[in-house]
Parts: structure tokens; C-alpha cells; sequence
């Protein structure tokens, strides 16, 4: 049922301005293929504004400007002429905070998918219980398809948005602080999912927690000012890491 | 202690006298209702108001030509008036929040909230009534329509408003395009607000008197939309005016009856527009 | 994959002509407005042309020798809109006073959505009440108890004098006052809310009556807003129409004391316009109803810039 249609993403000399602000200042990196990146540092430093580049969600907003290459299938995705939902539709993202459409279970899931295929009855039914199994939500839910999103807990909700994501086969998943609303018991799921999404997905997360970091990603950025301060494999990063700030910033000296 | 005893006076003083205005102003609402009810209900609770024409005078009759001619010309003038304000009022929530065109809708909107009514009968008079030669139902309808789009654009704004950002860069970040995001997320986020607008718009139609007097004028029978229409505002006005008490016992069961009709729908819209906030 | 293209294509499409059809109505709106004052000035042009601005100071209106002038109708359009003004912004300011500071908590709304049906009830019931009911009683209880407590006083004497009829200039006035209430009250109560509980407390800190804080502290703070309400009170009795109509007496006569029937720009509207008969009667009316949108649209643009500005400033403190 799943097939790998993963690609990875490649950032070049990408600067971003707020109006005159220079938020993000000459990035550099590798997303890879079929890997988790985690992006870490300190509040205002960059790396939800990053994220945000990957499906050009700054162009809803007057007065951003990205300069640079993201390149994605060999195609760079901040060239003018790009369609932004064929983007969108190849990068999913989740939030910081559940964001259920104001419909039913069902019908939030199948909201992305009605929009690029044209699926029979039963075929939408199978892709929207591989959606919610993936989210590991299915079990919890599969009795009340037809009840309102609003009305899950908030972790739930959290999966419905993820399985939301998830259901329109993305090559890349951006998760952009996914359990930053969530109690403890809800995160624990989140992260456990995200092992299980890896296996299909390339994955970016924006986190604020360093230990969650640690335990999901395989690639951690941190970032600072605007600035990619350093990239590595995770457990380099965390244990040998090669930038001074990057080892203050990780054994909470500072931020 | 002078001082202090008499910024304590000043104190009660004006603490008085702040509640007598909130009584001042409770009175008349009371009084009113008082006089609708006693003279008004003999007539709302008979059954020849309901099944009767307006009479001639001395005749016996009924008001229900004028309510259906009401209902007619107020169906409509929502159904023209609701999607260009719903239209508009996206447009001043969704797309341009911050061009010329928005602010300048905005800003003229409000005016038209409160711009007086009998101007838009007017207005209709000018380029509708006197260009086709005759005093219609479908004139009158228009009229009221010009009333509901200014309600309608405004709550609509404002309703959409209150739906996060979050949703909408949600539905972004699927692809979705923006008719279908206004359509199915935010616009279906927001729709019990809207209904609260459509439902103060009906609310502020039903009871509008002035802007019919030029466009669908009266009739003392059944018409269709296209001839001068019978209406209850117009029908009380000149029923009130007249020397007959038949007349004027017909005027205030009219009266009643819009009163409460206006008076519930008011309550109902703020009782709608609270549930959502209460989340 | 061309399937899919051809789908993004159709989408392309679809958001285009919806995005623009909102934009179109979004300028319906505005040319709305203009189509309302381009119609109004051809419709009058004739009465313009013939009579210039004079009309505006000419006090006669003869439709039998076709003369018209409009000082009739906007001398009481602005007498009866200035004195319910009078009337209706310190009851306005009262009731705000006790639904923000005073009234208990479980109490404001329900009483704020009393205040607020005020506005609901439609403008011919007032008309109806005001004729059959409150009219003979005035004239009977109040109005000749307020001519026998002026009579001493100089100028002011001669406003309340004249025989009790009930219906006339101060009558309306009255009823406009009750009108315009909730519109008053309601824009204060807005702005009195946005008052920074922290600005509260620290007068209250002090040791500040509740009068203290409101006279020191809230109405310096909220003063452009509140007069952006009285603003879009008055631009709402510059235009009422029925209940006016019901209770003035509809007189261009020269009026001598308050208590005198006069007639308003509105009420000669209502009253006359679908007997009018001749080209230059009808424009003439039209000229009137011309006027009245321009005054109401002035006092409704000076009100809304008003309340701007004291949200612009609010923007600013915070």
C-alpha cells in the first residue's frame, strides 16, 4: 500500500526578509530523503521561518520575500512561476496547534485528497483508514467517522491533522512544533508516530524541546539569529558538538 | 473630611443619577410593549387578520395580504442582498484586508449601516419606479436589499475575522485553493455568525417603513411582485393615520406583530452569536 | 500526471473568478454609494437649476406657484435632531456608566440587550405609540407643568409656550432622544470597555470614587470615541423618518415655540412625495432627500474617522 515517493530538499544561499528584516541570513543545508531533521534553537531564531520557506507558506502574507534556491525534484520551488498547491500538496505541514476544519473526521481527511484525486467511494473509505492507521488514530475513531473533528481531545485532534497530512501521500512532511499544545501522554504518541512516518516520508520538525530532538530526529539543525549555526547527525550534534554556541545552547547554559 | 464627604456625595450623586438613566431608558421599552400588547392583541389573536384582506374603510378585514407581501418582498430582498454581502464581506476578511478597495468598502459600508433609509427609497424611486412607470413589489424588495447588504457585509467581515489563521494556513498547507478554502473552512467556521447577520438584516427589514413608501407603495389586494404591493409597515402607517378604528385596530395588531417578530429575531441572533464565543 | 495539471489549471481558474467576484461586490458596495448621490443630484437637477442655493434658505413651499425652498425642512431636521442630542447623550452616558461600573455582573447583558432592543423596536411603532399614546398624555400631564415652570424664565419661557397639543417639535424631539439611545450607549459602552483595567486600578489604588475614575480617568481616555457616538446618534436622527413623521405635525408654518407642529426634511418626504405632482415639486423633494444624505453622510464620516482614531490610538498604547 505505501510507496516511497520521498525526496529530500536542498537549500541554497536562501535569505528571508520581513519587510527590512533580514530573518534568515544565507541558509545552507540537505534535507535528506527519507530522514527526520530536526531544527532547534532559541525563540525568534529562524527555524519556523524556514520551515515555512519548504511550501512557501510566507507567500500568504504581504511583505516576505525569500531569496535563494530550495530545490525539490530538481526543481527550485521559489521560482516565480510554481504552483503553489501542487507545492503544498507535495509538502505537507503540520502546526503548533491542532487545526481541525470545522467538518466531520471523515470529511477532514478526505478535504486534501478530493482536492488532486478523484477516488470511488470505497477507495476514498480504504485511503481514509490507511490515513488514520498511519496517525495511529484509526482505533479511537473508526467507530464516530461521521462525528464533527471539534469534538476529539486535543491530541486527537493533533493526529486528525497529522492523518489530514498524511493522506494526501506528501513527499515531505513538515511538522512545525507538533506537541507544543499537547500533554505529555498525547506527545508521547506524536513521537512514536513519527518513527513510524520515516519509513515513508521525509520529515522536517521544528521543536523546541531538545530531548524530543534527541529521541526522533536523525539530522539536527541549530539555528541562531537568522543563522545555521551548525548541521549534523544527531547524536553528534548532541554529544560531540562543534560550534561553542551549539553545545551552550544544548547543555542549557543558554536560551 | 469636607472634602472627602463631599466627593463622596458627588459619588452617590452621579451613581444615582447613572441609574435613573438605565430606568429612563428601560421605561419607554416597557411602556411600549405595554401599549402593543393591550391594544394590539385583541387582533393579533383573531383569526380574520390571518385570512382577510385589508378592507375598505368601514369594512371588515384583515391584515393578510400585507403579511404576505411583506414576506414576499423581504424573501427577496435577502435573497439578493445576502450573497453580495457575504461576497463583499469575504473579500473585506479574506482578500484584501489592507488595499485601497478594502479599507474604502469598509469604510463606506458603515456609512451606508446608518445611512437613512428613506433615501434609499429614493434612490430606487429614481432609477427603478420611474423609469418602468409604476410602483412595484420587485422595487420595494431592492430597496430592502440595499439595507441587508451593508448588515450582511459587516458581520460577515467580522465573523470571518474571528476565525484563526491557523485554520486558514491549515487549508493552505494541503493545497486547497481559495474558493474552497473560504468556502468549506472559513466561511463554514464562520456560518453561524453569518446567520446572525442575515437574521439582523430580516430583522431590520420587516419593520422599515420609509423605503417602501416610494417603491412598492400599497395595495388594498393580493398582487404579484411586479405591481405596487401591500406591505404591513406601510399598511400600518396608513391605517394609524386614518379616522377609522376598525383601521387603527388592524394598525396596531400589524404593529404587535412586526414588534415581536423584530424583537425575537434580535434576541435569537444575539443568543446565536454568543454560543460560539463561549468556547 | 496531465490529469492532475489539467485540475490545477481548472483550480487556477476557479480561484481567479471567485476572488474577483468578491472584489467586484467589495466595489458594488462603494459604487453603491456613488450611484445613490449620482441619482439624487439628476433627479434634483431641475429644482438646483431653477432655484440655486437659494432653496437652502428659502422658507416657503407653495407647490401651487412652484416655489420651494428647504429652510422649513432642515431647521427642523436640525432643531429636533439637536435637541434629542441634548436629551439622549447624558441618559446615553448614564446608562454606559451603569452597565461597565455599576451594574452587577449577571446583570449587564441582559440588561445591555434590553437597551439594545430599543434600537430594534421599528421606527413606525414608535410612531404609533408617540401618536396615540404618549402624545395626549404629554399634553395632558407634562406639557403644561413645563409651561408653568418656564414661564418666568426669559428666552427660555417662550420656547415652552403655547397651547398643549401633544404633538410638535419637542415631542418629536423626545421620541427621537429614546431612539437614539441605544446607538449612543452602545458605542460608549464599546469604548468605555476598552478602557485598560490597569489604568482603573491604579486610579482606584489611589483611592479614586467610581465617579472619580470615570470623570478622571475613563472619559478623558474614550473622549474621541464618545464623540463618535453622539456623531453617529445624531447622523441617526438626522434621518428617522416614521416615527416623526407621526408626531410633528407636519407644518412648514413658522414655529414660534417648541411645542409647535413643524416638519422635518424626512417627514416632508414621507409626507408629500407620492402626491407630488410637476416636475419641479418632485425635484425639489429629491433636492431634500439629496440634502439629508449629505448631511447624515458628513456626521456619519466625521463619527467613523473619530472612532478610528481613538482605535488607531488604542493600537498605539498597547
Amino acid at each position: 500500500m505505501s510507496t516511497l515517493n520521498n525526496a529530500g530538499l536542498s537549500v541554497k544561499n536562501l535569505n528571508f526578509y520581513y519587510g527590512n528584516f533580514h530573518a534568515l541570513k544565507n541558509i545552507n543545508l540537505d534535507i535528506l530523503a527519507g530522514k527526520v531533521t530536526a531544527f532547534i534553537g532559541p525563540s525568534g531564531c529562524g527555524k519556523s521561518t524556514l520551515l515555512r520557506t519548504f511550501n512557501r507558506m510566507y507567500d500568504l502574507y504581504p511583505k516576505l520575500r525569500a531569496e535563494g534556491q530550495i530545490i525539490l525534484n530538481g526543481q527550485n520551488i521559489l521560482e516565480p512561476g510554481i504552483d503553489l498547491n501542487m507545492l503544498r500538496a507535495k509538502v505537507g505541514m503540520v502546526f503548533q496547534k491542532p487545526t481541525p476544519f470545522p467538518m466531520s473526521i471523515y470529511d477532514n481527511v478526505a478535504f486534501g485528497v478530493k482536492l488532486y484525486e478523484s477516488l470511488s467511494k470505497s477507495e476514498m473509505d480504504d485511503r481514509i483508514e490507511w490515513a488514520l492507521t498511519k496517525a495511529a488514530l484509526w482505533n479511537e475513531v473508526k467507530d464516530k467517522l461521521k462525528q464533527s473533528g471539534l469534538g476529539l481531545s486535543g491530541g486527537q485532534q493533533q493526529r486528525l491533522c497529522i492523518a489530514r497530512a498524511v493522506a494526501v501521500k506528501p513527499e515531505i512532511l513538515l511538522l512545525d512544533e507538533p506537541t507544543s499544545a499537547l500533554d505529555p501522554i498525547s506527545t508521547a504518541h506524536v513521537e512514536e508516530l513519527v518513527h513510524e512516518l520515516k519509513k515513508d516520508y521525509t520529515i522536517a520538525i521544528v521543536t523546541h524541546n531538545m530531548q524530543q530532538a534527541a529521541r526522533i530526529s536523525d539530522y539536527t539543525a541549530y539555528m541562531y539569529l537568522g543563522e545555521m549555526i551548525e548541521m549534523g547527525e544527531t547524536d553528534n550534534i548532541f554529544t560531540s558538538p562543534s560550534v561553542k554556541a551549539t553545545e551552550d545552547y544544548i547543555t542549557g547554559k543558554f536560551g | 473630611m469636607n472634602l472627602y464627604a463631599r466627593r463622596r456625595f458627588a459619588n452617590y450623586t452621579s451613581l444615582t443619577l447613572s441609574m435613573i438613566a438605565m430606568a429612563f431608558g428601560l421605561f419607554w421599552l416597557f411602556w411600549i410593549m405595554y401599549t402593543l400588547f393591550l391594544h394590539g392583541s385583541a387582533g393579533l389573536f383573531s383569526l380574520a387578520t390571518y385570512t382577510q384582506s385589508t378592507p375598505a374603510p368601514g369594512s371588515q378585514g384583515g391584515l393578510a395580504n400585507a403579511i404576505v407581501g411583506s414576506l414576499e418582498m423581504t424573501f427577496f430582498a435577502v435573497l439578493m442582498g445576502t450573497p453580495v454581502g457575504i461576497l463583499a464581506g469575504t473579500y473585506l476578511a479574506e482578500f484584501g484586508q489592507k488595499g485601497w478597495l478594502g479599507n474604502s468598502t469598509r469604510f463606506i459600508n458603515d456609512i451606508l449601516l446608518s445611512a437613512p433609509s428613506i433615501v434609499i427609497g429614493l434612490f430606487i424611486f429614481e432609477v427603478y419606479v420611474a423609469q418602468v412607470g409604476h410602483f412595484s413589489g420587485w422595487a420595494g424588495s431592492c430597496a430592502l436589499a440595499i439595507l441587508v447588504v451593508p448588515v450582511v457585509v459587516r458581520t460577515t467581515e467580522n465573523m470571518l475575522l474571528l476565525v484563526p489563521t491557523a485554520m486558514r494556513e491549515a487549508a493552505y498547507a494541503l493545497g486547497t485553493p481559495k474558493w474552497k478554502m473560504v468556502m468549506f473552512v472559513t466561511l463554514k467556521a464562520a456560518k453561524s455568525g453569518v446567520a446572525t447577520g442575515i437574521l439582523l438584516a430580516i430583522a431590520r427589514i420587516l419593520g422599515e417603513t420609509a423605503p417602501l413608501l416610494f417603491t412598492a407603495l400599497n395595495n388594498q389586494f393580493y398582487s404579484d411582485m411586479n405591481s405596487p404591493m401591500a406591505n404591513l409597515p406601510v399598511v400600518i402607517f396608513q391605517f394609524a393615520m386614518s379616522p377609522y378604528e376598525d383601521w387603527h385596530r388592524l394598525a396596531w395588531a400589524g404593529a404587535l406583530m412586526i414588534a415581536l417578530f423584530v424583537l425575537g429575531m434580535n434576541v435569537l441572533a444575539r443568543v446565536m452569536l454568543r454560543q460560539p464565543k463561549q468556547h | 500526471m496531465s490529469d492532475l495539471n489539467q485540475r490545477m489549471k481548472t483550480q487556477r481558474l476557479q480561484d481567479a473568478i471567485f476572488v474577483n467576484s468578491t472584489r467586484f461586490f467589495a466595489f458594488f458596495v462603494l459604487a453603491l454609494l456613488a450611484a445613490i448621490i449620482a441619482s439624487l443630484i439628476y433627479g434634483a437637477w431641475p429644482a438646483i437649476e431653477k432655484f440655486g442655493f437659494g432653496f437652502l434658505g428659502n422658507s416657503s413651499w407653495n407647490p401651487v406657484t412652484d416655489e420651494f425652498g428647504a429652510w422649513s425642512s432642515i431647521r427642523g431636521t436640525l432643531i429636533s435632531s439637536g435637541i434629542a442630542l441634548l436629551i439622549a447623550v447624558p441618559v446615553s452616558f448614564g446608562i454606559a456608566i451603569f452597565l461597565t461600573e455599576l451594574s452587577p455582573v449577571w446583570l449587564r447583558r441582559p440588561l445591555g440587550i434590553m437597551i439594545e432592543l430599543l434600537a430594534g423596536v421599528p421606527s413606525i411603532i414608535y410612531g404609533m405609540w408617540g401618536l396615540f399614546v404618549f402624545a395626549p398624555y404629554f399634553a395632558d400631564n407634562i406639557q403644561p407643568k413645563m409651561t408653568e415652570w418656564t414661564a418666568g424664565i426669559p428666552v427660555i419661557g417662550d420656547w415652552f409656550a403655547g397651547p398643549p397639543m401633544g404633538i410638535g417639535m419637542f415631542l418629536a424631539s423626545l421620541i427621537l432622544a429614546i431612539m437614539i439611545i441605544p446607538y449612543i450607549t452602545s458605542v460608549m459602552r464599546d469604548v468605555f470597555e476598552i478602557v485598560p483595567a490597569l489604568l482603573k486600578e491604579s486610579a482606584y489604588g489611589l483611592g479614586a470614587t467610581t465617579w472619580e475614575v470615570v470623570w478622571n480617568v475613563v472619559v478623558p481616555f474614550t473622549k474621541t470615541g464618545i464623540i463618535g457616538g453622539i456623531m453617529l446618534g445624531l447622523g441617526r436622527a438626522l434621518g428617522e423618518t416614521m416615527a416623526v413623521t407621526f408626531v410633528i405635525g407636519n407644518s412648514m408654518n413658522e414655529m414660534l415655540t417648541l411645542f409647535d407642529p413643524a416638519t422635518t426634511i424626512s417627514a416632508t418626504l414621507a409626507n408629500e412625495f407620492t402626491e407630488a405632482h410637476g416636475e419641479l415639486y418632485t425635484a425639489s423633494l429629491i433636492e431634500l432627500g439629496l440634502l439629508l444624505f449629505v448631511i447624515t453622510f458628513l456626521v456619519l464620516v466625521l463619527s467613523k474617522l473619530l472612532l478610528m482614531r481613538l482605535n488607531r490610538n488604542e493600537g498605539a498604547h498597547s
